[in-house]
């Protein structure tokens, strides 16, 4: 069983997923994040394959990408940085990133490689799921990789209700109508939204990002949802004036 | 407009087009998807929209024949005056469709990219005219290097916001607009500048410009007895103008359509913008396209000495029309194009916008013949562009 499904299988809600760009804040600090990530008790790891152009992210997610890409990270370095991965964490790991690189590289080769590596699932946000269903789902299939769907505030809910519909792992529920990092706190509308998704009784898991950044915001989406991704909160959090472990473990305590 | 469709039902050209855009963008992009063609095939948007190019924007643009021009090329040169526009340029045109489709979705904000601040001030001369809130996203360096037009979308009640991050240029202005949007999906209209960006824009962006080529049929019918030039010559940014003026000519297989891409130090240098000479396949704003980009698939920043081509796309349509070889896209460097905007200013009065001078370079470029016609698109004027000629000091 793909570990997605066999993490949401095991564990019953407040599942934490935490994004972090490949190459940033250094070129070669991917495996002592995931390391660390897993020693400090995060579920899952979405690893960013930093782009030129990262329209869906804000700030904080821009600056790490474009450092990462000065600091050299590509498709072909992080697969090789990943090689032997799976001799050093067994948690859900999730390949994140733009759709142009991931083309360049060729689709076939990209999870055939995912594959090889021991990724779990992909989440590209600019492959429409009507681009996906027509000409990926089989080649996702056969490598038995899974892609994560986003769902957002103004998704109708037949929209929904078709995402989850073709979904084989989980749905990413993006908290607000903003880009990555854009908000640190929710109100009424957004607990609104978050129990309009709880009560449409999908097939599949949901976990909720974008402004998950402390332990209020976590147990907030955590008890209409099935857990949370922490991502521009956590990058940040890299800069401290530790250690990249301590900043790195330290950051995890302040969530739970 | 009539009713032919040159992309199909999801925005291809071929295999070029489409909607790449995150989810967070679906239901902007499918909301306008849904209702764009019935709107602007209806008859109230037709009167309104041909109204306000007429009596706002100043249509039908002139075909004028260059006469000295044509002696020094030896062919008939007939220049298409999108520079006599309102506003001074061809943006004028689809920033009056766009914000009339705003208006029937009801929407009440607008936002825009702008490269060298034409469609820019475009956007924000429609937004003062319809008293609407205009946003425009302009990268750093192009608000230095096109300072009047920055200082006229202000005058006329926008905010311009700059682009701080990569080239400063075109491309981030688009990210930050594309941001914005994904910011605010309730209120928001996004009125792209050019024939880029998801399905259904280059579509529609399209349409609003072929209003220069229906004009150019009986005008020209007029001055040579022929809807049907030898050459129609354009420049290509992301090639709206382009693409206006081709587009009742993409069936008649004897008119040469010649786009010209800015080569800015030359297409052998990493200093160019010629996007269909040096790009590949690849999907950029959305559109699956030809596009400047590294191995790795991270897209490479553009150069050109004119803001309005310096982009590392191109719309989906020309891709297409490359790739089936309808059209011929050449190049023309920054000082080819300052050459040629001396000439046309010396020979005929007319001072071209930069982009503008990058099309009236290629006519160097082509053999031709006593008899040829050739239209020549001056898609803007070249006021905002003086600090650049100056400074060229021909
Ligand atoms: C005068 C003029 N011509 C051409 C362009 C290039 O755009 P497009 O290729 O969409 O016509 C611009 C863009 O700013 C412009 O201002």
């Amino acid at each position: 069983m793909n570990r997605i499904n066999n993490l949401f299988k095991k564990k019953n809600g407040k599942i934490l997923s935490v994004y972090f760009t490949a190459g940033y804040p250094d070129l070669d600090d991917t495996l002592t994040i995931i390391r660390e990530l897993d020693r400090s008790g995060v579920d899952m790891v979405e690893i960013g394959m930093p782009f030129s152009d990262p329209v869906a992210d804000g700030p904080v997610i821009q600056r790490s990408s474009e450092i990462a890409l000065k600091n050299g990270m590509n498709i072909n370095l992080l697969f090789n940085q990943l090689a032997k991965i799976r001799e050093v964490t067994d948690m859900p790991l999730i390949l994140m990133g733009y759709i142009n690189p991931v083309f360049r590289y060729g689709m076939e080769n990209f999870l055939e490689k995912c594959n090889e590596t021991g990724i779990d699932g992909t989440i590209i946000p600019d492959l429409p799921p009507d681009v996906y269903m027509e000409s990926y789902e089989p080649l996702y299939v056969k490598h038995d990789i899974i892609n994560v769907f986003l769902v957002t505030p103004q998704s109708s809910v037949e929209r929904i209700k078709y995402l989850d519909q073709i979904s084989k792992g989980f749905i990413y529920v993006v908290s607000t109508a903003k880009t990555t990092g854009g908000i640190n706190s929710f109100n009424q509308s957004h607990t609104d939204y978050f129990r309009k998704l709880d009560n449409l009784k999908l097939k599949s898991p949901r976990l909720v990002g974008f402004g998950i950044s402390d332990r209020t915001t976590y147990n907030q989406v955590c008890e209409y949802s099935d857990g949370a991704i922490i991502g521009s909160a956590f990058i940040r959090s890299l800069e401290g004036t530790g250690s990249l472990p301590e900043n790195i473990n330290r950051f995890i305590q302040t969530i739970r | 407009m009539n009713k032919t469709f040159i992309s199909d039902s999801k925005g291809y050209y071929g295999q070029y087009g489409g909607a790449y855009i995150p989810e967070m963008l679906r239901e902007n992009v499918e909301s306008l998807r849904a209702v764009y063609y019935d709107i602007i095939e209806s008859e109230e948007f037709k009167k309104e929209f041909s109204m306000l190019l007429t009596d706002y924007a100043g249509r039908p643009s002139p075909l004028f024949f260059a006469g000295r021009l044509s002696n020094k090329y030896g062919a008939k040169i007939y220049l298409k005056r999108e520079d006599l526009n309102h506003t001074g340029s061809h943006k004028i045109n689809n920033t009056i469709g766009q914000i009339l489709l705003a208006k029937k979705m009801g929407k009440k904000r607008i936002i825009a990219e702008t490269g060298a601040g034409q469609h820019g001030a475009a956007t924000a001369t429609v937004c003062a005219l319809m008293g609407m809130e205009c946003v425009v996203y302009m990268g750093e360096l192009d608000m230095a290097r096109q300072e009047p037009n920055v200082k006229r979308m202000e005058m006329l009640g926008a905010s311009v916001v700059p682009a701080t991050c990569g080239n400063k240029t075109l491309k981030d202005a688009t990210n930050e607009a594309l941001r914005d949007w994904i910011c605010n999906p309730e209120n928001t209209f996004y009125i792209i500048g050019s024939v880029v960006g998801p399905h259904p824009y280059p579509d529609l962006v399209t349409k609003f410009q072929s209003v220069i080529s229906e004009e150019l049929l009986s005008q020209l019918m007029a001055k040579e007895g022929t809807e049907d030039p030898d050459y129609i010559i354009a420049c290509v940014g992301g090639g709206s103008n382009a693409a206006g003026i081709f587009y009742k000519y993409i069936d008649r297989k004897k008119v040469k359509l010649i786009g010209v891409e800015a080569a800015g130090k030359g297409v052998e240098t990493d200093e160019t913008a010629a996007t269909i000479t040096v790009g590949e396949t690849g999907i950029i704003h959305g559109s699956k396209t030809l596009l400047m980009q590294n191995e790795d698939g991270q897209i490479t920043e553009p150069y050109s000495i004119s803001a309005g081509l310096d982009y590392p796309g191109v719309g989906p349509l020309h891709a297409w029309l490359a790739g089936t070889g309808r059209a011929s896209y050449l190049n023309a460097t920054d000082n080819e194009a300052l050459d040629a905007a001396y000439e046309l200013t010396r020979l005929e009065g007319i001072i071209p916008a930069l982009e503008s001078a990058h099309a009236l370079a290629a006519l160097g470029k082509l053999k031709l013949k006593p008899a040829d016609i050739v239209v020549v698109n001056i898609s803007g004027r070249g006021d905002k562009d003086m600090q650049a000629y100056a400074n060229a000091n021909r």
